[in-house]
């Protein structure tokens, strides 16, 4: 029943939403490259589906790859970093670096490191700014061993290795899928950004650009409904899989 | 044979962090627990019960004195796994199962795997949770998941068992039909037990003694040999005019000590 209730009470606001925003492009004749009505973008989005829909493919699958591999290299990362003090000690500074630049200004010149024809750059950034929050949350998940839970492990004389195989990593799950829940929708939107810098022209925001350009504000903004979809699928994967993780974290 | 727990003069200083001056937890502490003895530990809050009990675990070690459990030092007769421990809270591992979480000393210390399903079963019987195998902590109610925990602490059949207000966190109708449990499973496995608690008549109905200790700086103050009719029904016992004679005398023991607080409350 709650869950219901949580699920309803945002689509009906955003129905209403989406009715006002057409009362309103109706009523006050407001041109199409000032506000397209929604109707008139969903008839664009359906009629445009096959293209749309290539765009999601490429630009959704870039942000699945960055997110895979951020994510590997994220546990890896802060396995070592938890286990190896030095490790930890050289890569504080540098994630905190990674954490407060935004990662997709790397893009122009990764984009000259691998070609403008690959879609390596985007999905190495969109790796980068995954890596952050799945280092961060892991490692601070490997970090937080409940006291009785180490007591627990002494008193049976448990060697280092059966510690972090009973007790340190099952724990650090739930962190890690809280990483990936951050991580998912940050995937997504950088690697929308980053095909703002140039590279291949087949993405969800190259084709938001060029439509734009071409003043068919309708199709640009079927585009950014393509890329709002992506987007909330990423979301909702990402939430799923951490309410699978964590269904048992609490005593 | 030797003593289940014998200490001698146990000290334990815990340092003062920065400007803080150090605390004095325990004081020249003597204490002798016999095989199959049943020992409760009883005394105002911070009066270092909990120490006490994780000098005998070996999980601190004493400031001075000495610690034995039958007849090894405590450190060597953690390794060789000589008592079972239960913490006041449950300290289940939240992700494995009930069945998996009794399992857990079993696999660490490579208890012969053919055997393991059998044991297992034969403890979620003995704490009457066989339909809840494969339950999550989560699942379970705190009485459950206490029963769980001892359960645990009971895999490798201990000649020791170490148990910290196993039974705070529950009601007290849960808690005196715990206390029956307990004192069966403790009756029919031949253990020892040092049993920490607040609880006067708790202490006076499953001990064999009891033991009195002052507040801060923890020292003993008296141990109390108790005395039921054995064999009487729990609740007879519990209504025993023996009963009320003894749970009288460890509340004056407690309370009789100068400048004792009144149980439950911490003087600091
Ligand atoms: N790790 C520690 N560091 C510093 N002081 C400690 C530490 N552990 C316990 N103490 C101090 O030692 C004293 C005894 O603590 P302990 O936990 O053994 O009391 P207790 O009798 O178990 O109390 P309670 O009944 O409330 O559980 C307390 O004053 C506490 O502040
Ligand atoms: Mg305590």
């Amino acid at each position: 029943m709650r869950i219901a209730q949580r699920i309803l009470t945002p689509v009906v606001f955003g129905v209403l939403a989406l009715a006002v925003w057409q009362l309103l492009v109706v009523a006050l004749k407001i041109p199409p490259f000032v506000l397209p009505a929604p109707l008139a973008v969903g008839a664009v989005f359906q009629l445009q589906l096959p293209i749309v829909g290539n765009g999601m493919l490429i630009t959704g699958l870039n942000a699945l790859i960055g997110l895979v591999l951020g994510t590997a290299l994220g546990v890896v990362g802060a396995i070592l970093a938890a286990f190896l003090r030095a490790i930890d000690e050289l890569a504080a500074p540098l994630v905190t670096a990674l954490s407060v630049v935004p990662i997709v200004a790397l893009a122009p010149v990764l984009y000259t490191m691998y070609g403008a024809g690959a879609q390596t750059a985007r999905q190495f950034i969109a790796a980068l700014a995954v890596f952050v929050p799945v280092y961060v949350t892991t490692l601070r998940g490997l970090r937080q061993v409940a006291p009785v839970h180490r007591d627990l492990l002494r008193a049976y004389a448990a060697t280092r290795w059966q510690a972090t195989r009973a007790v340190t990593l099952p724990g650090a799950v739930p962190y890690l899928f809280t990483g990936i829940r951050i991580a998912s929708s940050l995937s997504v939107i950088t690697a929308l950004v980053a095909e703002y810098f140039g590279g291949p022209v087949n993405g969800l925001a190259n084709a938001i650009t060029s439509a734009a350009a071409n003043s068919n504000f309708t199709l640009a903004y079927a585009f950014v409904l393509g890329a709002i979809l992506v987007g909330l699928v990423f979301f909702v994967g990402g939430l799923l899989l951490e309410r699978l993780a964590t269904r048992h974290s609490i005593t | 044979m030797s003593a289940a727990v014998r200490v001698r003069g146990a000290t334990k200083t815990f340092p003062g962090r920065g400007r803080a001056a150090g605390v004095t937890a325990l004081e020249n502490i003597e204490l002798r627990v016999e095989p199959g003895q049943f020992v409760s530990l009883i005394g105002p809050s911070g009066c270092g019960k909990s120490t006490l009990l994780r000098l005998v675990a070996d999980l601190d070690r004493p400031s001075a004195g000495s610690i034995e459990v039958f007849g090894d030092p405590a450190a060597k007769a953690r390794v060789k796994q000589a008592y079972g421990i239960a913490f006041q809270q449950a300290g289940l591992l939240p992700w494995r199962t009930v069945a998996a979480n009794i399992r857990l000393p079993l696999e660490l210390h490579r208890f012969p795997p053919a055997r393991r399903h059998a044991r297992v079963a034969e403890l979620l019987a003995l704490v009457g949770l066989e339909d809840f195998a494969d339950r999550y902590p989560d699942q379970l109610s705190g009485g459950m998941q206490q029963r769980v925990a001892i359960a645990r602490a009971l895999a490798e059949s201990p000649e020791l068992l170490l148990m910290d207000e196993p039974f705070g966190a529950l009601d007290e109708m849960t808690r005196e039909r715990m206390q029956g449990e307990l004192k069966r499973i403790a009756g029919e496995t031949g253990a020892a037990v040092v049993f920490v608690t607040h609880s006067i008549p708790e202490a006076v109905f499953l001990s064999d003694k009891v033991v009195v200790m002052s507040p801060r700086p923890g020292r003993i103050v008296d141990e109390l040999p108790i005395t039921l009719g054995t064999g009487s029904a729990a609740d007879d016992v519990r209504e025993s005019e023996a009963f009320f004679r003894q749970v009288s005398a460890v509340r004056e023991l407690l309370h009789g000590v100068p400048g004792a607080a009144p149980r439950g409350v911490d003087l600091r």
